[in-house]
């Protein structure tokens, strides 16, 4: 259960060279409340789809215990979709180098 | 071979979950996903430690490959049926692998472990032991596979396709999204070659498009089917996956898995290069 304590939604940052990355992150939880705060039962078993800024497929990943996931993209506009059991989000995002987008996804 | 000897659905999984004759092999990029649970009674192959030589680049020799399926009971007269994570991407290219070492009844799950699990279907922790087999490999049968000296001759003469992201084939990215970034090679595509990105040819949920919807797809993109084709993406796997798509459902013959593919042609001296879309 992820609580109102976690305020990040994707992995820990350390190590990663967010200099020369464009890191697009963050978790898929469900059940829980959309209050801008991190809550609900991580997903373990979700699928997580990176589209371009034309809509074409460009990378996906499951998600690890905690739910997260993590994308090394370019800078630009991208097309986060998550994809589980009876579920199915779509969020577009900006993706730059030195600041990570780190998303909290509920479904 | 064709979609009906070289494909199952999940359901036909759920029918012979408990045939002796089928053994299950479960192969990720992700290895850690076998252990957070598989299908009841699956083995997994891990795409490094089991399918590299791990000393020098290249798949592992015959009597290694004999070892690893002898050592998980796997006889010449088993049905292999492969599945993985990320569209089976590591998956077909263990069925590409089976091929070259020629085993007769080798099938992949459509779908493959995405659909498995969006289906909400069981997955077990349990690993089954398995009797040990003894297994006779046949000698590499390298006409499924592509060397990079028949690449460079192959430049405006064979179809040759280029199946990583578009982003990857214009050279805007080193490698696919969910890696770091490498700086090794050269970035950009084998001249001539056609970038028809490996997802085309899934649908969102990991299943292959039909044959007609596939045929469409490479005509549409210039591939002539009468010509022999080469298929790349960054280290071989993806292309393996293209590779299934074309040789076994849509059963063209004349159709090679590049392994060597970027990470080698991309580290080449001398060879051209084209940039852009």
């Amino acid at each position: 259960m992820r609580t109102c304590g976690a305020t990040s939604g994707g992995p820990d940052l350390a190590g990663v060279d967010l200099a020369n990355q464009s890191v697009i992150q963050g978790a898929v939880l469900r059940g829980g409340v959309s209050d801008g705060v991190p809550n609900g039962l991580p997903v373990d078993n979700a699928y997580v789809r990176l589209l371009d800024s034309n809509g074409e497929f460009t990378a996906e990943v499951p998600t690890n215990l905690e739910g997260q996931f993590r994308f090394f993209a370019a800078p630009g506009s991208w097309t986060v979709v998550v994809l589980a059991f009876g579920a199915r989000e779509e969020i577009k995002v900006q993706a730059e180098k030195g600041t990570p987008v780190d998303l909290v996804i509920q479904i | 071979m064709s979609r009906a000897t070289s494909l199952v659905s999940t359901d036909w999984v759920l029918e012979n979950l408990t045939n002796k004759s089928v053994v299950f092999v479960e192969v990720d990029e992700d290895t850690t996903l076998y252990e957070k649970g598989h299908i009841d009674g699956a083995i997994t192959f891990h795409w490094r430690e089991d399918l590299q030589d791990g000393l020098i680049r290249d798949l592992i020799s015959k009597e290694k490959f004999e070892a690893l399926l002898s050592k998980n009971g796997i006889s010449n007269d088993s049905t292999v049926v492969l599945y993985g994570g990320n569209n089976n991407w590591f998956a077909t290219y263990a069925f590409w692998y089976f091929k070259i070492y020629g085993h007769a009844d080798v099938r992949l799950i459509d779908g493959g472990r995405k659909l498995w699990e969006l289906k909400g279907l069981p997955l077990v922790t349990e690993v089954r032991t398995r009797i040990p087999s003894r297994y006779i490999a046949k000698e590499r049968d390298n006409s499924i596979r592509a060397f990079r000296d028949q690449v460079i001759s192959s430049i405006g003469i064979k179809n040759i396709v280029d199946v990583r992201s578009p982003a990857e084939f214009s050279g805007e990215l080193a490698a696919p999204a969910h890696l770091p970034q490498e700086g090794g090679q050269i970035k950009g595509h084998i001249p001539s070659a056609k970038n028809i990105p490996w997802s085309k040819a899934a649908n969102e949920d990991g299943t292959f498009r039909s044959n007609e919807e596939l045929a469409e797809l490479y005509k549409a993109a210039g591939v002539d089917f009468a010509k022999e084709t080469i298929a790349y993406c960054r280290i071989g796997e993806r292309s393996a996956f293209s590779w299934f798509v074309l040789h076994e459902l849509l059963d063209l013959q004349n159709v090679t898995n590049y392994d060597g593919s970027w990470t080698e042609y991309g580290s080449l001296v001398g060879v051209p290069v084209a940039v852009g879309a």
